[in-house]
């Protein structure tokens, strides 16, 4: 068996048990370590197809970000597995057979049979190609606009992210700016009329 | 020799699998949330996997703009879950019935 064969073997069915330990794990944080580790051999798989920049962006900004902020939510909130886990197999007869159906029509179509896929060959690149380089021309040429609107809708991510979650407490003695320039005089001073002078009652105790 | 039909059929597995776990965890809404990391990850894998046999670089565009929008969809998701919880002390799906749907 040729070495490569050997790894992707070796990578496929780590993703597929690590996908099964996702969707079964009794404790989410469980979950989600198995979900990186998914992402590590998918990552893996795709460096066999020659996607170098996307594998590495894979770890680094899905398993980096991504899994991480998973993992912040699942610790920051206190779940009660007892009660997410009442019924758990109950659907299980549904989704196999929703997931039967489904993996059966896929089988139809991606055996290759009918369609030809056996018969690409996969492609030999050479030794000095660079796939960032490549991958590059091409984001900064034709795909140009769609990526100024990636980086939009990056952005209104992060606006939307903080604005959901910022929570205004009602004891916070921060003041706020337009209300201090809005501000009058007469809101901080009381000017009080009183008489100029006062007859103070004679006091006895000055006499010599 | 791996063929395309290799991956594609990982893919498949792939995409089968966490469309069970959404059956299963149909009450944890953070698994949901996982679960739909995982089917991305398998059209994601089909693209590669396209694209490397192809020899065609656009599927490998597709997955970079398809990880831009999965990483703002699982930040704001997150988000939302949190403000959720805040309110509800509770992430199961069944209790998020204020608007009587």
């Amino acid at each position: 068996m040729e070495f490569k064969t050997l790894l992707f073997y070796l990578f496929s069915t780590i993703t597929v048990i690590a996908a099964l330990r996702v969707i079964t794990a009794r404790n989410p944080v469980h979950a989600v370590l198995f979900l990186v580790l998914a992402f590590f051999n998918v990552a893996g798989l795709w460096m066999l197809l020659q996607a170098e920049f996307l594998s590495l962006a894979l770890v680094m900004v899905y398993v980096g970000a991504v899994m991480v902020l998973f993992l912040f939510v699942v610790m920051m909130l206190d779940i009660n597995i007892e009660r997410v886990r009442a019924g758990f197999w109950s659907n299980l007869p549904l989704g196999i057979v929703v997931g039967g159906l489904l993996a059966s029509e896929m089988a139809v179509v991606l055996s290759g049979k009918y369609f030809g896929l056996a018969n690409l060959p996969p492609q030999n690149l050479p030794a000095n190609y660079s796939n960032t380089k490549e991958l590059a021309r091409v984001l900064f040429t034709d795909y140009a606009y769609p990526f100024e609107v990636a980086s939009v809708i990056l952005l209104v991510a992060i606006i939307v992210a903080v604005m959901l979650t910022m929570r205004r407490r009602k004891d916070n003695k921060a003041m706020h700016s337009s209300d201090q320039i809005a501000v009058k005089a007469k809101d901080r001073m009381r000017i009080v009329k009183m008489a100029p002078e006062v007859d103070l009652p004679a006091s006895g105790g000055d006499k010599a | 020799m791996i063929s395309l039909s290799h991956y594609l059929i990982l893919a498949a597995i792939l995409f089968v699998i966490s469309v069970i776990g959404i059956f299963l965890n149909r009450k944890n809404l953070i698994v949901l949330l996982m679960a739909i990391e995982l089917m991305l990850l398998a059209v994601n894998l089909n693209f590669v996997a396209f694209s490397h046999y192809l020899n065609d670089l656009s599927g490998q565009l597709f997955v970079f703009f398809i990880l831009v929008v999965a990483a703002a969809e699982s930040g704001i998701g997150l988000a939302i879950l949190v403000v959720l919880f805040r309110n509800l002390s509770s992430i199961d799906v069944e209790d998020l019935d204020s608007l009587k749907g």
